[in-house]
């Protein structure tokens, strides 16, 4: 039974490693991938280790130390490297707590969203005809509510908080998942390894979890590191008009919008945070643009 | 071997009056079309034999194949494997009896999983046996398809063509099912890799008792390969016969103008005028009367008013009109 | 036959029309260079059927792109010679290139739907493409893109012209893509794999009409093809190349009635031939596969698929002259070539 019906293919010297040793070289290559990834990791250690990291209490307040000015100050001084804001916190401390706050609403954020875009996406764009038209119409009324508005409007009614902000941002931002989704389904429905699997009686739910998301998993983290920024920029936007997280927690939002009152006169209280969400945001579509580099085609055959 | 008790009916596939038709187009302001992509056909297939079915693109060729498949259900008419109707059989038990081999080795592989995922996939899907002996099924398989026992641990992204092509036939093969549609298997390999390929699906073909029906549209290959032949034009059967019939004696205008067209290695004999017309028909608009009678060099004006009927051709050797044997054409001059 | 006519009507000793030696691309690729095609000679005769057969990956592609300048910025071109009647193809300036193309030296793609511009008529591309090279009138110009669409068997050919390119099937839109390429009757056209999109009946239809018009105009024409049924009907001369190299050059006829290179003997036999191999029989498949041109490749490029690989060919063997016009990069070139030789072989076979 087991003896060799035609000759057995000779053995070639194109394989040169395996795909992830291949991804880890590409990604070393590639230069905004590696920068983002590295200042992204580095916040996240900052967050999981901000209680030993932060030399203050974030929430301490001391009246008597109201404003003082960071260390390249000529009045700044080494128990508060980056000062104090007007209730006397130390800013650094808040400022490492703080991007526990951005990263959690930021990865949650995604993570809902992701759930809900993907699933509406894959299925319109499996199943086509009638599921594609319920798909499309909830995703056209979702493209017509402006996101900053509708949160803004639902935070008000049920109150700021940081629950709030991750379950609406969560609940608004899934449209590019799906859009991304849907058409990225539509051209694999026809592939000729899902029509095997079909052919096989593989059940659904194994054709679109085993034969189609891995394949189109690529693109939908592309989408996701985009939604991650977005919902950062939106919570502290949010915080900033005062219906996202509530005071006193040290959103980088709600630390600009404490200060914007002393911007003139002492302008690190609002470029500190600033640049901390510039550098973050930043970070993260360096590691976008990357991977989307990373999982452009031409990979097929090399 | 997994047979033995079911009566064995001597045809392997049977398909009665089979249609599908698609509605194109159709909004809210517009008339949606209808297209015909498969229309009224019949076709018996014997066991153990190879069934070329040869037509040029958008013949209904691959339609024909998923609703064979089970991956579209036809419009109207019967699909029987071994004498039994599929159209409400479930897809698991469809499976076993019938697998595909398609045509694009780099799309026909999930480029996700490896290999021995891929052709173990069968195996675990319809619970057969332990995870140990489906591992060594999947071996035993790779190495019946000729492929090194390393291959089973990589990934389709980093074969060759025709080493993928070998993957997909160990997939289609590995619950021994009694039928393989081969949809133009080799048409994305080159010569070289195509014979090899070729030689396998023989191989295999004799080693397991399969019967294929085998679409193509390299008039040398089925030619070497099929035991009887049918020629689809615009979602109809046009002729059938035995290869020597097809081959040696065409009777279809069509048919006579595709072996005219098919050009063998022969220097000195130029590239033949086959006199048809350049348009292909609109499938959705399709020519009254005969399909063909826009383009066939020999129409005449009852072609453009009457259908032909694909009709049993009067046989005069006996041995020819033995059950099987049986030549059909549709055409009114044949 | 046609061969002979053309012969004649080239007076003298014209120098070829297109002459290349020792040409070489690089692509730089992830794992290094890829070296698609390693030092090829060939030329063109003015008015012929040059046939370049080879499978995917041989360089054939690569071949035509180098020589229209189409390659990708980042490939590295090198030659000793790639003269172009006159021209230097090396060193000429890109104002001087884009005056040769589509004039002097027109393309033909395999898919014509990506040569053609979606957004414009038929008529406005074909005078178009004449306009750009010559000052004639609109109405010549429109006149001459009327007969061409006609002479390539176009009917209701002013209506067509009204037309965008979606609107055709594929092998109206090849015919259409020939009267382009002759719209300025170039000296030269390339035509990559033109038929391979296409049914066998269109291919056929293609094919005939591509070597009628080539026939009348004179044109040269560069054949590229993997599909040796279409290089045996149409080609005066073939160039067999294999892992970037030419490895036989010669007349169509002499090619397949002696092919005197192991792969295109191999290539032969590989294809099933009604009359010669019986159905239903096991194919003379070539082992193996061809070799990654990103390495370097010592010696003959394929001698670990020949059955006839010796020591020597670890060496690289040089071109050999195994008849007038037929040249072979074996070394055993000349017992190859030798017919009784070969029968000899295919009964051991």
């Amino acid at each position: 039974m087991a003896h060799t019906l035609s000759s057995p293919v000779a053995a070639e010297q194109h394989l040169v490693g395996s795909w992830q040793s291949r991804l880890l070289r590409s990604t070393l290559n590639n230069r905004s991938l590696t920068i983002g990834l590295l200042i992204i990791t580095s916040l996240g250690i900052v967050a999981l280790l901000a209680p030993w990291l932060a030399p203050h209490d974030p929430y301490l307040q001391n009246t008597a130390n109201r404003m003082v000015p960071p260390i390249w100050h000529e009045t700044g001084s080494w128990t508060h490297p980056l000062g104090t804001d007007r209730l006397g916190r130390d800013y650094l401390s808040r400022l490492i707590y703080g991007t526990r706050i951005s990263l959690f609403i930021g990865l949650v954020v995604a993570l809902i969203s992701g759930l809900i875009g993907t699933t509406l996406g894959v299925l319109a764009g499996y199943f086509g005809g009638r599921v594609d038209a319920v798909v499309s119409y909830l995703l056209t009324t979702r493209l017509a509510m402006p996101v900053v508005l509708v949160a803004l409007a639902m935070a008000s009614l049920m109150g700021g908080s940081m629950l709030t902000v991750t379950l609406l941002l969560g609940l608004l931002l899934w449209d590019r998942f799906a859009v991304v989704a849907r058409s990225a389904t539509q051209q694999l429905r026809d592939a000729e390894y899902v029509q095997a699997a079909q052919a096989l009686g593989c059940p659904l739910p194994y054709i679109l979890l085993r034969e189609v998301l891995p394949n189109i998993a690529g693109a939908l983290i592309v989408v996701a590191t985009l939604e991650v920024a977005n919902a950062i920029l939106l919570e502290a936007t949010l915080s900033f008009l005062g219906m996202g997280v509530q005071p006193p927690s040290p959103s980088w939002g709600l630390m600009i919008a404490e200060g914007k009152a002393y911007m003139f006169f002492q302008p690190w209280v609002i470029t500190i945070p600033g640049s901390a969400l510039f550098i973050l945001v930043l970070a993260i579509n360096l590691l976008g643009d990357g991977l989307r580099d990373l999982s452009a085609p031409g990979g097929r055959n090399e | 071997m997994s047979s033995a008790e079911i009566p064995v009916d001597p045809l392997a596939l049977e398909l009665c009056a089979l249609s599908k038709t698609f509605k194109l187009g159709g909004g809210m302001l517009h008339k949606s079309r209808t297209l015909k992509a498969v229309n009224d056909v019949s076709l018996r297939v014997p066991r153990g034999q190879v069934m070329g079915l040869v037509g040029e693109s958008g013949c209904g060729k691959s339609t024909l194949a998923k609703m064979l498949l089970g991956l579209t259900p036809p419009s109207a008419g019967d699909v029987l494997i071994n004498g039994k109707a599929i159209v409400n059989a479930n897809q698991k038990a469809l499976a076993r009896h019938i697998q595909p081999i398609f045509q694009d080795p780099y799309s026909s592989l999930n480029p996700r999983q490896r290999i021995a995922q891929i052709v173990g996939l069968p195996l675990r899907i319809h619970a057969i046996g332990t995870p140990k002996e489906q591992a060594v099924k999947v071996e035993e398989m790779l190495e019946l398809v000729g492929l090194p026992k390393r291959a089973a641990q990589q990934y389709p992204g980093q074969m060759s063509g025709g080493q993928r092509q070998r993957v997909a036939i160990a997939r289609a093969l590995i619950m021994r099912p009694d039928l393989v549609i081969c949809d133009e298997p080799t048409s994305a390999l080159d010569v070289s890799v195509q014979a090899q390929i070729l030689n396998l699906l023989l191989d295999l073909k004799d080693e397991f008792g399969l019967t294929y029906l085998f679409i193509s549209h390299d008039l040398a290959v089925v030619e070497h390969l099929a035991d009887r032949l049918a020629v689809m034009y615009l979602g109809q059967i046009v002729e059938e016969g035995t290869r020597e019939q097809i081959f040696t004696a065409p009777r279809h205008p069509y048919t006579q103008a595709l072996l005219a067209s098919a050009l063998t290695p022969e220097p000195g004999l130029g590239v033949p005028d086959i006199g048809l017309g350049a348009g292909q028909p609109d499938p959705t608009q399709p020519p009254s009367g005969c399909a063909f009678h826009p383009r066939c060099p020999v129409a005449q004006p009852t072609c453009s008013q009457q259908a032909p009927t694909l009709s049993a051709i009067a046989q005069t050797s006996a041995q020819a009109t033995r059950h099987g044997n049986q030549a059909r054409v549709a055409c009114h001059f044949a | 036959m046609s061969n002979l006519s053309s012969a004649e009507r080239s007076t003298a000793p014209a120098s070829p029309l297109l002459t290349v030696k020792q040409l070489r691309v690089d692509l730089p690729v992830a794992k290094g260079t890829l070296h698609a095609v390693r030092g090829i000679d060939f030329h063109v005769e003015r008015g012929e059927m040059l046939c370049l057969v080879g499978e995917s990956g041989c360089g054939k592609s690569m071949t035509s792109l180098a020589l229209m300048g189409l390659l990708p910025r980042k490939a590295q071109i090198n030659a000793d010679c790639l003269n172009f009647d006159g021209v230097d193809l090396l060193t000429v300036s890109d104002r001087e290139r884009s005056n040769l193309r589509g004039a002097r030296m027109a393309m033909i793609f395999q898919e014509p739907m990506t040569a053609l511009n979606p957004a414009y008529t038929l008529g406005n591309q074909l005078c178009e493409a004449l306009r750009r090279h010559q000052s004639v009138s609109r109405k010549a110009a429109h006149d001459r893109a009327l007969y061409l669409l006609k002479r390539v068997g176009i009917s209701a050919a002013e209506e067509r012209m009204r037309q965008y390119p979606h609107q055709l099937s594929g092998g109206l839109r090849q015919r259409v893509m020939i009267a382009m390429a002759l719209m300025c009757e170039p000296d030269l056209i390339i035509a990559d794999e033109p038929t391979t999109a296409l049914d066998v009946t269109i291919q056929a239809q293609i094919l005939h009409l591509l070597r009628d018009l080539q026939q009348e105009f004179g044109t040269a024409v560069i054949f590229i093809t993997h599909d040796l049924g279409v290089v045996a009907r149409i080609a005066d001369r073939v160039a067999v190349m294999y892992a970037g190299e030419v490895i036989e050059t010669a007349s169509a006829q002499a090619l397949f009635q002696a092919p005197s290179h192991p792969y295109t003997q191999g290539l032969l036999r590989c294809i099933p031939t009604p009359g010669k191999t019986l159905p239903g029989s096991r194919l003379q498949a070539i082992p193996g596969v061809v070799p990654n041109l990103v390495e370097k490749v010592d010696g003959c490029a394929f001698c670990n698929r020949c059955d006839q690989a010796d020591e020597l060919c670890h060496t690289t063997p040089p071109l050999q002259t195994v008849a007038d016009g037929h040249l072979s990069r074996c070394h055993f070139a000349h017992q190859l070539s030798n017919p009784a030789q070969l029968n000899a072989q295919e009964v051991t076979l």
